[in-house]
């Protein structure tokens, strides 16, 4: 049954990632980007990640991808996958992709054995709490990790200032925003 | 069949090495492409590869910190992405029609 999850999510992914890579259309590609985000959210399901799954799906899946289609509405839809600057470019490109591909693999082969050592454990969503997910990623990111969490709530508002600044219209007539 | 489809359930490997082909696909998206909005979905896929390892990674070795950095990634993926956009969309009122090799320079 995993192995048929993962198959599937797996494929999902792989079509998608490589759709947003191949797509000449930029509204093609962020579709194909929802994809891959679903497979995702899919495998952190069969993961055992039910909360970083719903916020994938709703984060990722629906504010991000809503951002950038409306920011490809607005601006222009070249085809720029035409246009080649270097002719060498493109093969160099898979190369480096394939040689990242393959040192990442064979570390991940190498280092079985580290991986085998297992901690405490996860708590299992058992029948009895289907929250015990969220109450354990709760109690790490309130307890253990709040001041990073703070530090994070400052991050977006500094964000979302920083971009109302930088999107503004500039006046033409006032001399101290030139 | 489906007793070697039932004794094949996938191990963790198979997680990282299938976060190693997306972060590869991201790497050569952002390689190849010339639109800016396209090499930040690009980078997005890289970073989704890597909340996929973090995610396998919490539940092989059995620590919620795996997915509490994930949390952290997802929050700074968003504003990176705010950020990103808000200089993509004031670059392209001033020039419509740029790509990446157009604003090299990094000159207004």
């Amino acid at each position: 049954m995993e192995l048929v999850v993962f198959v599937f999510a797996a494929a999902m992914i792989l079509v998608g990632g490589l759709g947003v890579v191949l797509r000449s259309h930029p509204v093609h590609a962020a579709l194909s980007l929802i994809l891959t985000l679903f497979g995702v959210a899919v495998i952190f399901v069969s993961q055992e990640a039910h909360f970083l799954a719903a916020v994938q799906v709703i984060v990722y899946a629906g504010a991000i991808v809503v951002l950038f289609v409306i920011m490809l509405l607005g601006v222009d839809r070249t085809e720029d996958i035409k246009t080649e600057p270097f002719k060498i470019q493109r093969p160099l490109a898979v190369i480096v992709g394939l040689g990242v591909i393959g040192l990442v693999t064979a570390a991940v082969i190498t280092s079985r054995d580290v991986v085998a050592t297992r901690g405490a454990g996860i708590a299992e969503p058992a029948m009895t709490d289907p929250d015990s997910n969220i109450r354990q990623l709760s109690r790490s990111v309130f307890g253990d990790y709040v001041v990073a969490f703070e530090v994070t709530s400052v991050l977006l508002v500094v964000a979302v200032v920083g971009t109302v600044l930088l999107t503004r219209k500039v006046k033409p007539t006032s001399k101290e925003s030139q | 069949m489906s007793a070697l489809i039932a004794a094949a359930t996938p191990t963790t490997t198979w997680y990282l090495v299938l976060a190693a082909v997306l972060f590869g696909i991201g790497t050569v998206g952002v390689l190849v492409r010339r639109n800016p909005l396209v090499m930040f979905m690009c980078i997005e896929l890289m970073l989704n590869a890597v909340n996929l390892s973090f995610v396998a990674l919490a539940k092989r070795l059995g620590d919620i910190g795996g997915q509490t950095t994930v949390f952290f990634v997802m929050v700074v993926a968003a504003a990176e992405v705010v950020v990103g956009l808000g200089i993509i969309v004031s670059i392209m009122r001033k020039r419509p029609g740029a790509n990446v090799d157009d604003i090299s320079a990094l000159k207004g």
